[in-house]
């Protein structure tokens, strides 16, 4: 078994690997979706104190929720990349950073939509809010530290030790909440005590899994490009380019 | 069907957050896209000139 | 300008932590005592920035004073930004850094020593400074003490992180204003919990949990940031 997982870190062996899995994600992400966004906008029923605006929270919590998982995944590839020296772990915490920050901008929107009708307005400096503004600099930060270095595996290196710099800021968000009494309500979602309709769970879940695998999803195809650029030159990315159309 | 648009007055927030996010989707999908088809370009003139030297006459490929 | 002697000495000691530390400590504190006018010229930048707030917008009383714990912890974040280079570029520059990496000393060791000697340079001159321009704010008494408590603690959690992205920054284009994209949203924690002390002990609500949470981040702090910026130094050097 460890045999396999060592051949498997190399980007030539990963990349079919890689593009047989999208479907597998795409698909039902696809799938997830749909029956998320009807439970959202049509099947689940009217809030009893914010009306239908409430409906933002099948998007806004799942891709909150994404923004800070990605980040974690990104930092644990980083870390992986700095401890095995694996080009593949640098490439795939490479290709998670802009689908992170893309979750991270919806939250945000959303999130603004959500609190100008509920609270009044579209930005209130509240604690969880003003948390996620601060990860997406962290996400652009990781970006922008890729870009401004030109070797590649300084670059691995450098954007590694940022976002597990950065990942320790991630629990200080989901425990802000606690910490803080402010506009924003409490963690939505607890086991066992959770303040809202079953039908308003169960969407959010699967809104949860629609944006997970989604992510999943693109973030593989975004690896595979990656690895055709950086690998450029190499036999098989050569072998691949000519059979392709 | 009306009343499913309005969403109970809250229309235009409801609407603009789902519409945002669709837009941010498809356009990443789109991009993601787009990378793939540059680098398969790179990547075959890449190996078109690393493969196949050319030859004194630069005959065509 | 003359330079420091370049290489630490020999040490075969396997307990060179503390050697190293203040080898570092020594070394960067003499090179920046030497140029005692940037060191004055940086604490200049802070009154500067701080005396700048009430003029864009309002000397009322009530006003300055809430503004005040807020205005002087920005400031302090700015400051710092702008004393990191000092930390590794002029070193890196002339191939000192990488000299000094080689020495028996862990690198982790000397870089913390660096960064204690940033702070004792940049960071506690301002924590103790802001007191004084908290007057300027109609701050009062207990504000005050609070404010330079927060300050104290928070300072070298802000030398701290901001090594490593100094670390991680050299060499670069651009290096500047990629350093304040980078550590900018890092130092926010530290200005919520350090602003917030003085408004929780405002509030009657004391000040005592933001104090004990910056207090943990900086314990935090000094345990990894050593070990991270020591990292991206290797990284920038190899």
């Amino acid at each position: 078994m460890t045999l396999n997982w060592f051949r498997l870190a190399s980007p030539a062996t990963f990349y079919p690997v890689a593009g047989k899995l999208i479907p597998w994600f795409a698909w039902p992400a696809a799938l997830l979706a749909c029956v998320g966004v009807a439970l959202g906008l049509a099947g689940a029923p009217t809030d009893f104190q914010q009306g239908d605006a409430y409906r933002i929270i099948f998007i806004h919590v799942p891709s909150a929720w994404l923004s800070m998982f990605l980040y974690l995944v990104m930092a644990f590839w980083g870390a992986m990349s700095l401890g095995f020296n694996t080009r593949l772990s640098a490439m795939m915490a490479q290709a998670i950073a802009p689908t992170g920050a893309l979750m991270t901008f919806i939250a945000l929107v959303t999130g603004s939509f959500w609190g100008r009708p509920t609270w009044g307005t579209y930005w209130a400096w509240d604690a969880r809010m003003t948390s996620e503004l601060i990860l997406l600099f962290l996400y652009l930060g990781v970006i922008a530290l890729r870009s401004a270095i030109d070797d590649p595996r300084r670059a691995d290196r450098a954007c590694a030790v940022l976002s597990l710099t950065g990942a320790i800021n991630v629990p200080i968000i989901y425990y802000s909440v606690k910490w803080w009494n402010t506009l924003h309500q409490g963690a939505s979602v607890r086991p066992g005590e959770s303040k809202m309709a079953t039908v308003m769970l169960v969407g959010m879940l699967i809104m949860s899994f629609a944006a997970w695998f989604y992510s999943i999803a693109v973030t593989l195809h975004r690896a595979r490009s990656i690895m055709l650029e950086r690998e450029s030159g190499s036999a098989w990315v050569n072998a691949l380019a000519e059979t392709r159309p | 069907m009306n009343e499913f648009f309005a969403m109970g007055g809250y229309g235009f927030y409801v609407w603009s957050a789902y519409g945002v996010t669709a837009v941010v989707i498809v356009a990443e999908i789109v991009a993601v896209r787009a990378r793939r088809r540059a680098a398969l370009l790179h990547a075959r003139i890449a190996g078109s000139d690393d493969a196949r030297p050319a030859a004194p006459t630069g005959s065509v490929r | 300008m003359t330079r420091e002697a370049d290489s630490p000495p020999v040490s075969t000691a396997a307990g060179a932590v503390l050697p190293g530390v203040r080898w570092a400590l020594v070394r960067d504190l003499r090179i920046a005592l030497r140029s005692r006018s940037e060191l004055a010229v940086q604490l200049l930048f802070y009154v500067i920035v701080v005396a700048l707030f009430p003029l864009s917008t309002t000397p009322e009383r009530n006003l300055l004073s809430t503004m005040g714990p807020g205005v002087l912890w920005v400031a302090a974040l700015l400051a710092s930004l702008l004393s990191l280079p000092r930390l590794f570029a002029a070193d890196y520059a002339d191939g000192t850094l990488e000299q000094i990496a080689l020495s028996p000393y862990p690198l982790e060791a000397l870089v913390s020593g660096k960064i204690l000697a940033h702070w004792l340079t940049t960071g506690l001159p301002v924590a103790l400074l802001a007191p004084l321009l908290g007057v300027q704010y109609q701050m009062d008494g207990e504000s005050l003490a609070v404010l330079a408590a927060a300050l104290l603690i928070g300072t070298p959690i802000l030398s701290l992180l901001g090594a490593i992205g100094a670390a991680l920054t050299l060499g670069l284009r651009a290096g500047g204003s990629l350093l304040a994209l980078l550590i900018l949203p890092l130092y926010v924690p530290v200005l919520i919990f350090g602003a917030g002390s003085v408004d929780a002990a405002r509030s009657g609500l004391g000040a005592t949990a933001n104090l004990s949470l910056l207090t943990a981040g900086l314990i935090i702090a000094v345990v990894g940031a050593p070990f991270a910026a020591a990292t991206a130094v290797r990284i920038a050097l190899d």
